[in-house]
């Protein structure tokens, strides 16, 4: 968990390495109520949807983005926003590692402060999914994100 | 002449047409947070220490990620013959192309109140868009964004999701 206090554009977020097998990509499809034959069955995924294997779902992605993101903020981080490209499949065997970095951070009319982040999902250093986040850092040891409604929650 | 790669007017027409208004077939439970989190091996103390979510949330809350998994239907219950499916628009626009095959590029998640346990979601599909026919290394066939907005109970707006759908027919061997 990084100090929130002293984030600045363009610092580094720890990168992530994880190893995917199988069970990964079923266990993150289960977990996500994803019945679809392409992240369960190799010859559905292969034969049917012309991939060498099995593949993360979406859902799955977003939570693995999810905790690659709220590792670094901690609890009190808050997601606002999450948008993903997925140029490439990821499989099992692959060793996939998740690396971000701070773009802005803002502080929006609510008084809310923003880290926009970009952070990229590579395997063998060919980006797989590229992704844009939208969290909410606290401003100070007393300001929560999560008591933010209304108006004053603006993602 | 209308080229074959034209939006048909009947696809058309259900562009930004609410559509599938469903209530979830069950109530948010705890059990689907862990499974979530355990997936991803993601420890945030929101989820697995409850004094922290009191101090931090009011409570326990769902991961934000795990949106779409309330409205995802039962693989099979009762009265339902076959396989049953979410994001139905994205179905039925494969059938109505003629399109075998189907992945995802793109998707933005949009998060608003945070979902509780004993909340019950409600959903609705919105088809945005529909491209003519492209080609890709996938074989050929259109792209579609399809958003879906997810309400609580209260009819609070718990999120939005926008997926980028392709439907294609794979290039012959």
């Amino acid at each position: 968990m990084t100090s929130l206090g002293d984030v600045q554009p363009g610092q580094a977020l720890p990168p992530l390495s994880y190893d995917v097998t199988a069970t990964t990509v079923v266990l993150g499809a289960i977990a996500s109520r994803d019945w679809r034959p392409m992240h369960h069955d190799h010859a559905f995924a292969v034969e049917r949807n012309g991939t060498k294997d099995i593949f993360l779902n979406t859902p799955n992605q977003a939570a693995w983005f999810e905790r690659y993101v709220t590792d670094w903020t901690g609890p009190r981080g808050r997601l606002g926003r999450m948008t993903f490209r997925m140029k490439g499949s990821v499989f099992p065997g692959d060793t996939m590692v998740l690396a971000g970095r701070v773009r802005t951070v803002t502080v929006d009319d609510a008084g809310c402060r923003w880290a926009e982040l970009d952070v990229n999902l590579s395997v063998d250093d060919i980006t797989k999914t590229e992704c844009a986040v939208r969290v909410a850092l606290p401003t100070s040891p007393d300001d929560n994100p999560w008591v933010r409604r209304g108006d004053r929650w603006r993602p | 002449m209308i080229p074959d790669s034209a939006i048909p007017d009947d696809v058309a027409a259900l562009i930004d047409v609410k559509q599938y208004e469903e209530v979830a077939e069950f109530p948010v439970e705890r059990g689907y947070f862990w499974s979530s989190c355990a997936s991803v091996e993601n420890g945030n103390p929101l989820f697995w220490d409850d004094a922290v979510a009191d101090a931090v949330t009011g409570g326990p809350i769902a991961p934000p990620t795990t949106l779409s998994l309330w409205i995802r239907p039962h693989h099979w219950s009762p009265g339902h013959a076959g396989e049953r499916l979410a994001l139905r628009v994205h179905f039925d626009l494969k059938e109505r192309f003629d399109l075998p095959e189907a992945v995802m590029s793109d998707n933005t998640m949009i998060f608003h109140e945070p979902v509780r346990p004993g909340d019950v979601i409600s959903h609705a599909q919105f088809l945005r868009s529909v491209t003519d026919e492209k080609t890709t290394r996938l074989g050929t066939g259109r792209f579609w964004v399809i958003d879906v907005e997810y309400r609580n109970q209260r009819d609070e707006l718990v999120g939005v999701e926008s997926y980028t759908g392709f439907g294609y027919r794979r290039a012959a061997p």
